[in-house]
């Protein structure tokens, strides 16, 4: 077999999934937007620019997303990158490899079954009553943005803790003993040794984080109550409640334009850590 | 009614299982007063065992609502005819209509409520009921306000489950232990005393009728004017909200909340367990309602659909099941067995004067653009 018809056999599997489960969904959701609702809910052939005028009436669910999504990455960050830094500089060989271990468990168990346990937690029961009882006053915590907040931090660490792990843990130590060497205390050592060494792990870790955030429906929908809405939620409830399919393609249509737009900024801003090259955050 | 009294307690399981950790006793103890041995056992007998001989098949789907059924009959059809009950629960009409439209869902049985029956039948998603096979329905024995939605154009599509109504539950230790009885209160207190502590369905048909009713409006409105004063209280009355939740049992249940809007079971189940949450019908009005069997065309284990709904409509199973799920049926069959003090239960038969006021959902109501779009903009909100 000559190497060209192998090359495409071997690509056939991931071509055909990529076309079938991506490609002509895609396809379907942007005919669709320009569609009409059906009589009873549904889809109904149409063609007009309706449903993209009407986008302004989810504008609140774009601007949730479009802070907490942020917010919650920046929050796994900097909760995140300490955490790691340990896993790969400061912990023994011996620890590592028992904390990498304790990082991954979670995800042993379905998110959906650890959303409803800080359901409990955040409910009225849970950490709120142990903070009327050491007199601070009464607070809510279920169902609040600062609930999603915590749901999402909690459930997205361990893919932001990862790649900031990789990065560091391939970094050259002797680098660190040099600057140290050349009289460099260890602050400066981090600012300006470590931190651009870790960048690529960093940006890949923040990448995956924010994508996955864009789309979240199920936290939000847990620990907000219904009452933090994100664009995943308005998608959910156009389809399964409302079931107006054009309007829910029509925002699905400019949520992935969002996400397109923001990406490609992000990786044009990230390519100068990586010397011109645009794929840093894809690393 | 199932003997459960041969339960281990989770206690006991605990203990037994530390006792049979620092080996004071055998395994074949511990598996022995914890029932765990026969457990496995039956388990592993049930698992790959064929179709039994009337060969309904060994499983059937049935998507239905949150805390509608006894566990126990599906342990006893399964036992009768081999076929395992694998259900779905399900928030909402829409939801389940969805669903259908879409295709593919497998269910064989599933529970929708009156006003959806006549665009299942629209849209030719069931199948009209072949009869026959459902001998323990009895036409004569049924209330026909409950059981007549499920007649289309003459015929028999849907089998009427239970009815119930759409009220609110208090819970009354946080009210000086007074009941909300009025929608008018209702919307009123959530803006003041009860702020941050009350919930609402996450369902247009429920949420959007009661706050018509604040106004004195029909539960069924789809007047735009009337609509739009509906959307100005809900948009006014979101932020003082707990949650938008049709799953509202456990924040009342854990005192994070302290008003829902309910349904007649819901406030049953929290009445009985915990008796401060009481359940009111607004004096405005409300809704009245009543669930079905159907079964949506194409169902994969028809034989055993049929199978299912006429051992459930069994007079003796169905009194099982009203007072597990705590909904009044509408057979008089089953009403007779029941006891005088259940039949005068306020919760699940409230007095004429309020009953009066009730509208059923109407068709429309569920399917009308506006009422789902106010409901997705106030959500979004």
């Amino acid at each position: 077999m000559q190497p060209r018809y192998r090359t495409a056999l071997f690509l056939l599997p991931a071509t055909a999934w990529f076309v079938t489960m991506l490609v002509l969904p895609l396809i379907v959701v942007f005919v669709f937007s320009f569609g009409d609702r059906g009589p009873a809910g549904g889809y109904a052939p149409a063609f007009s620019f309706d449903n993209f005028l009407n986008l302004g009436a989810r504008w609140a669910a774009f601007k949730n997303t479009m802070v907490l999504a942020p917010a919650g990455t920046i929050a796994c960050l900097l909760i995140a990158y300490p955490l790691a830094y340990y896993l790969a500089i400061r912990a023994s060989a011996k620890w590592r490899t028992m904390l990498l271990i304790l990082v991954i468990v979670p995800f042993w168990t379905s998110i959906l079954i650890r959303s409803y346990a800080w359901i409990f937690i955040l409910g009225g029961k849970g950490i709120p009553s142990l903070i009327a009882a050491l007199g601070l006053g009464h607070i809510q915590l279920i169902n609040t943005p600062f609930a999603v907040l915590i749901g999402i931090v909690y459930g997205y660490l361990p893919l932001m803790v990862f790649p900031i792990y990789v990065s560091l843990e391939r970094l050259d130590k002797r680098l660190l003993e040099a600057s140290s060497d050349l009289g460099a205390p260890p602050f400066n050592t981090f600012l300006s040794v470590t931190l651009p060494l870790s960048m690529p792990g960093v940006a890949t870790g923040c990448m995956l984080v924010f994508i996955l955030l864009m789309g979240e429906f199920l936290i939000p929908a847990m620990l907000g109550g219904g009452k933090v809405f994100f664009v995943g939620n308005a998608l959910v409830d156009l389809f399964v409640q409302s079931r107006n399919w054009a309007f829910g393609s029509a925002v699905a249509v400019a949520l992935v334009l969002v996400m397109l737009v923001t990406v490609t900024v992000y990786m044009r801003l990230t390519r100068r850590w990586a010397g011109g090259r645009d794929d840093i955050s894809l690393m | 009614m199932t003997d459960r009294n041969d339960f281990i307690s989770h206690d006991k399981l605990m203990n037994e299982a530390m006792r049979y950790k620092r080996g004071s006793v055998s395994r074949r103890h511990f598996l022995g007063v914890t029932g765990l041995g026969l457990a496995s056992t039956v388990l592993a007998s049930s698992l790959g065992r064929p179709a039994l001989a009337d060969g309904i098949g060994d499983r059937v789907v049935l998507a239905s609502w949150p805390n509608y059924h006894d566990p126990a009959n599906f342990d006893s059809f399964k036992a009768a005819t081999g076929a395992a009950v694998d259900l779905n629960v399900f928030g909402s009409n829409e939801e389940m209509l969805a669903k259908l439209q879409a295709g593919g869902t497998g269910w064989d049985v599933f529970v929708p409520t009156n006003y959806t029956i006549s665009t299942y039948v629209q849209l030719g998603l069931i199948e009209p009921l072949d009869m026959s096979r459902i001998p323990n329905y009895d036409a004569a024995a049924f209330d026909p306000r409950f059981a007549g939605p499920g007649t289309v154009d003459g015929k028999i599509y849907a089998v009427s489950k239970d009815w119930g109504t759409t009220g609110m539950a208090t819970n009354t230790a946080n009210n000086n232990g007074k009941a909300v009885g009025s929608w008018k209160e209702f919307w009123d207190m959530t803006q003041a005393e009860f702020s941050g502590r009350t919930m609402v369905h996450d369902y247009q048909l429920t949420t959007i009728g009661s706050a018509l009713k604040y106004f004195g409006y029909s539960f069924n409105s789809i007047d735009p004017e009337e609509l739009a004063d509906a959307e100005k209280l809900l948009i006014a009355v979101k932020p003082h909200l707990f949650a938008i939740t049709s799953d509202y049992q456990p924040a009342m249940r854990s005192g994070d909340a302290w008003l829902a809007m309910c349904w007649t079971g819901d406030g049953k189940q929290l009445n009985r367990d915990i008796p401060e949450i009481q359940y009111t019908l607004g004096k405005e009005g409300g809704e009245i309602w009543s669930d079905f069997y159907a079964v949506p065309i194409g169902a994969p284990h028809r034989d055993a659909a049929y199978a299912l709904i006429n051992y459930l409509l069994d007079p003796k199973i169905n009194m099982a099941e009203t007072l597990f799920h705590g909904q009044p049926v509408a057979d008089s069959r089953v009403n007779a067995m029941l006891t005088p003090e259940r039949l005068a239960d306020p919760i699940l038969y409230p007095p004429e004067e309020l009953l009066k006021n009730l509208e059923f959902g109407a068709a429309q109501t569920l399917t009308n653009p506006d009422r789902a779009e106010l409901m997705a903009r106030f959500k979004s909100a």
